[in-house]
């Protein structure tokens, strides 16, 4: 693709906001009011008040455990069937609408004629995923979730980010090599 | 020479001749009628029953592949009635169809799945459980069957009774126990046995050379030439270059034929469909020259180094019939006074039979024998060899150790002063020469190819050249142009 060039006019600021002065003290009282607000609804609640809004809480992370909602898209796993065999049929649907093409798939037979085809190698590469969550919308067999609750992914590599088969259905950890 | 009549189609008035079939006179207007059993080879056993059209007049739907065409015949074929009559017939189809598109070979490309979304889209009413039947029978070398996906169409059948003539399929049992299975005591191993994958509509005769390696909506298709024997036959070259971690690799997936009337029809035979896996075998990239030491040269360099040795005349140019129409003109511009050595040797000989395969097994040298050169036979080559009356020896995409044996074709390559190998890919001899140039495999270069019969047809140009080959003709343009440049005139 060509590069091109387009010239952009810069914002005009009007002198008010150009000193600074004024804008420090607007987000001061924005700072101040949340202080006092939460420090209010915490002091009603220690006090046994009924009905009020909790007040915000600063969460220690990382000493204290994120906390994630119930069905927050997080990590992608590989569910396995009731036999303990990955459910994955390597169909490639959820690698072709992948729009971040960051799932790789190899197939072969299944031992199972019913079941047919399995996959050989699986990996989804974190590094260039998007969490867009097609994978999980594309699956005919309930194969891939991302629910594994799982937010710390961050490796020390590019390579490290790449999840094989083994990872991805919890049968081995992930550790990242430094 | 046929009536032509007037007929309506879908409201249209059509023009075609009297008595021919209302579902190829539709194709020829553009109309596509649904269709599963008939064959425009095989025949209509009208048994599908997926052509029905309304024609004005009759009762009932009639299959447009066994109502012929008359004056004042109205046709409709996407009336509501009509797609109606299609859908009913899809769903019949459909009712013990394992609906495993998920692992199924063909899906992307299989009739049920395209008349589905066309047509049919209509919510199951089958409460019933599915019959089972076999699946993953291994019917031949190259072939799968899946019963339970086997629509009963009896393409694959009469392809096996009236192209091959060898009867290893056909359909036993009946009612729903009905199946598509192997002859008693026959396997599918025929030299035509590839065919019945592509002409079964669905997933129940698949490839097993192209089992799970690539998904067919990744490949990329290509017209070209199948360069397997010298008929030719039309292929459609189907690879896989966005997504190389499958098919293990390799960028060729599988080779298609491609109707062709004149030359092909519908088919092609096994030994070229599957004869695509040594493509990529130990390819040449780099402009080379081997001797006194290994280094490499640019293309300029090269061409001119060798200008400057076909200068000193007495060539010996071995070529094969791998060679363009556009490769062979070149050659005899080049080599003009030099002798040629083409003829095809055991090694480019096979067998041969009465429906498509011929004898030899490289698909151009009536192209060399239209321009009017004449090949000198290999022995007469060795002996001029061995008695160091060639000094220079330009190989093009030929093995000579398959001809005289590896160690006395080293022997002999060495007793010429110069030696040039020019190919896609190295063989056991290829490090003997003393250059070694790097040309381009049919699949990465357009050309045209002249079959036994002296029909000619194009290639295109499906996959990147490997390094930094060109196709052969470029090659020896440009070394006629470094002899030019040096003011010497034609070589030899």
């Amino acid at each position: 693709m060509a590069m091109t060039v387009r010239v952009v006019e810069r914002p005009r600021r009007p002198f008010g906001t150009q000193i600074y002065l004024v804008e420090v003290w607007k987000g001061l009282a924005v700072t101040f009011r949340h202080f006092f607000v939460n420090m209010a609804r915490h002091a009603m609640i220690a006090l046994g008040l009924k009905g009020v809004t909790p007040g915000s809480v600063t969460i220690q992370y990382p000493e204290d455990p994120a906390v994630l909602g119930k069905r927050a898209r997080t990590r992608h796993r590989l569910l396995k069937r009731d036999d303990g065999a990955p459910r994955c049929t390597a169909c490639l649907l959820c690698e072709t609408i992948c729009p971040a093409k960051c799932i790789r798939i190899t197939a072969e037979d299944a031992p199972d004629v019913l079941v047919e085809k399995r996959a050989k190698t699986f990996s989804i590469d974190l590094g260039m995923c998007i969490f867009c969550g097609y994978c999980v919308e594309a699956c005919p067999v309930d194969a891939i979730h991302m629910d594994a609750n799982d937010v710390e992914i961050a490796a020390y590599g590019r390579k490290d980010m790449i999840w094989d088969m083994p990872e991805l259905l919890g049968d081995k950890k992930k550790c990242s090599s430094r | 020479m046929a009536k032509r009549v007037k007929f309506k189609l879908n409201g249209r008035e059509i023009e075609a001749e009297e008595g021919r079939l209302v579902i190829d006179a539709a194709k020829d207007v553009g109309v596509e009628i649904p269709h599963y059993c008939y064959h425009p080879a095989l025949g209509n056993p009208g048994n599908c029953r997926m052509c029905v059209v309304e024609v004005a007049g009759a009762p009932k739907p009639q299959i447009s592949c066994r109502t012929a065409v008359r004056e004042g015949l109205d046709v409709q074929s996407d009336s509501a009635a009509a797609k109606r009559a299609q859908a009913s017939a899809l769903e019949l189809h459909l009712v013990n169809h394992p609906l495993d598109c998920p692992v199924c070979d063909q899906s992307g490309e299989c009739g049920l799945q395209d008349y589905y979304m066309k047509i049919g889209q209509y919510q199951s009413q089958v409460r019933e459980n599915k019959q089972h039947k076999d699946k993953r029978v291994e019917a031949g070398p190259h072939v799968m069957l899946d019963q339970e996906r086997c629509i009963l169409c009896t393409r694959c059948t009469r392809f096996v009774e009236n192209v091959t003539k060898t009867y290893e399929l056909g359909v036993f049992r009946r009612g729903h126990a009905e199946r598509v299975e192997l002859t008693p005591g026959k396997v599918l191993d025929n030299d035509y046995s590839g065919n019945v994958v592509d002409i079964c509509p669905v997933g129940a005769l698949t490839d097993r050379d192209f089992r799970y390696k690539v998904r067919v909506w990744y490949l990329d298709k290509t017209d070209s030439v199948c360069p397997g024997c010298s008929r030719g036959c039309a292929v459609s070259v189907h690879t896989n270059t966005k997504r190389p971690w499958h098919n293990d690799g390799k960028r060729v997936a599988r080779l298609k034929p491609r109707y062709n009337p004149e030359i092909n029809g519908h088919w092609m035979c096994d030994e070229g469909r599957y004869g695509f896996g040594s493509l990529d075998r130990d390819r040449l990239g780099r402009v080379l020259r081997l001797a006194p030491r290994e280094e490499e040269l640019s293309w300029d360099a090269a061409c001119a180094a060798i200008a400057s040795e076909l200068r000193g005349g007495a060539v010996a140019f071995v070529a094969s019939g791998m060679l363009s129409n556009e490769d062979w003109s070149a050659a005899k511009t080049l080599f003009a006074g030099a002798k040629f050595y083409f003829t095809p040797e055991p090694d480019q000989i096979g067998a041969e039979d009465a429906l498509l395969k011929r004898k030899e097994k490289v698909p151009n040298l009536k192209a060399a024998e239209a321009l009017g050169l004449k090949s000198g036979s290999f022995d007469e080559l060795a002996a001029d060899l061995d008695a160091g009356r060639v000094r220079v020896l330009y190989v093009v995409e030929r093995d000579l150790g398959r001809i005289w044996g590896e160690e006395r074709a080293k022997t002999l390559v060495s007793r010429a002063a110069c030696g040039v190998f020019q190919g896609p890919n190295a063989c056991a001899v290829s490090e003997a020469f003393r250059y070694r140039l790097p040309a381009t495999a049919y699949v990465e270069e357009s050309g045209r190819f002249t079959n036994f019969e002296g029909k000619v047809s194009k290639y295109e140009k499906a996959l990147e050249p490997i390094g930094s080959a060109k196709p052969d003709w470029e090659i020896f343009d440009a070394i006629r142009a470094a002899l030019e440049t040096s003011g010497k005139g034609a070589a030899a």
